[in-house]
């Protein structure tokens, strides 16, 4: 079994396509007109068949106050692993984009929490190139 | 309002305040991280929102909000009641 498609829901899909393709970077994999809204999938450039990011609109009513909750507390829905996160972070606020967490070391890994302007809080982490999964067991 | 001598009897108080004064304005998310991975304390998050709440009530953290986020802060004002109660000067005046 392997993961192939997670969902964030955004306050409005245009917005989210254009923060996720160009402040973030990523592909746009499908984006199938569906009554008033759209099937809009992004993905990674940096990664063949990897998952999709399904970008899905928050008109359900639990989706505010849930989301609401998280985003007071600074809790992240998604992590995108980055190769250099103290580069991602001078490019990312450059463009604009307002942090909660500024790159923080938590031992095996640095990481930084962004917010992605359509309701969520995005977690980027680059792991320590000497950390590796047996030293967690 | 709970008294600044209750609210430091504590250590996983007392760490937060040493992460928040290290750096200030941190959400609870990042608390509760830095002190499960650089502590080792994997309190749950209700907890950790507990004790927080035990040191704003005591005025030693005050919280922000930004955007739609909130954000905790080492308040320091309240200390001076225990450096007021037994003052160092004075004694070694003495």
């Amino acid at each position: 079994m392997k993961i192939s498609l997670t969902s964030l829901f955004v306050d409005d899909q245009r917005a989210a396509l254009a923060f996720y393709t160009e402040v973030l970077g990523f592909k746009k994999r499908h984006d199938i007109p569906l009554g008033e809204n759209f099937w809009l999938t992004v993905e990674s450039p940096e990664m063949v068949d990897g998952p999709e990011l399904l970008l899905e609109p928050a008109g359900h009513p639990a989706v505010k106050p849930y989301r609401d909750a998280l985003m007071e507390d600074g809790i992240p829905l998604a992590q995108f692993s980055v190769e250099d996160i103290e580069a991602e972070y001078t490019k990312l606020t450059n463009k604009g984009v307002v942090f909660t967490q500024p790159p923080t070391d938590i031992g095996t890994a640095f990481v930084a929490v962004l917010n992605d302007t359509c309701g969520n809080l995005i977690q980027l982490i680059e792991m320590k190139s000497n950390w590796n999964d047996a030293e967690a067991s | 309002m709970v008294d600044v001598f209750r609210a430091l009897d504590d250590e996983t108080r007392r760490l937060i305040l040493d992460d928040l004064s290290a750096r200030d304005g941190q959400t609870l998310f990042e608390i509760c991280t830095t002190l499960a991975m650089r502590h080792g304390l994997t309190l749950t998050r209700q907890a950790i929102s507990q004790h927080l709440g035990v040191l704003e009530s005591a005025g030693l953290v005050v919280t922000e909000r930004r955007g739609r986020s909130k954000f905790h802060y080492f308040n320091p004002g309240p200390l001076a009641q225990i450096t007021g109660r037994w003052p160092s000067s004075k004694r070694s005046e003495q």
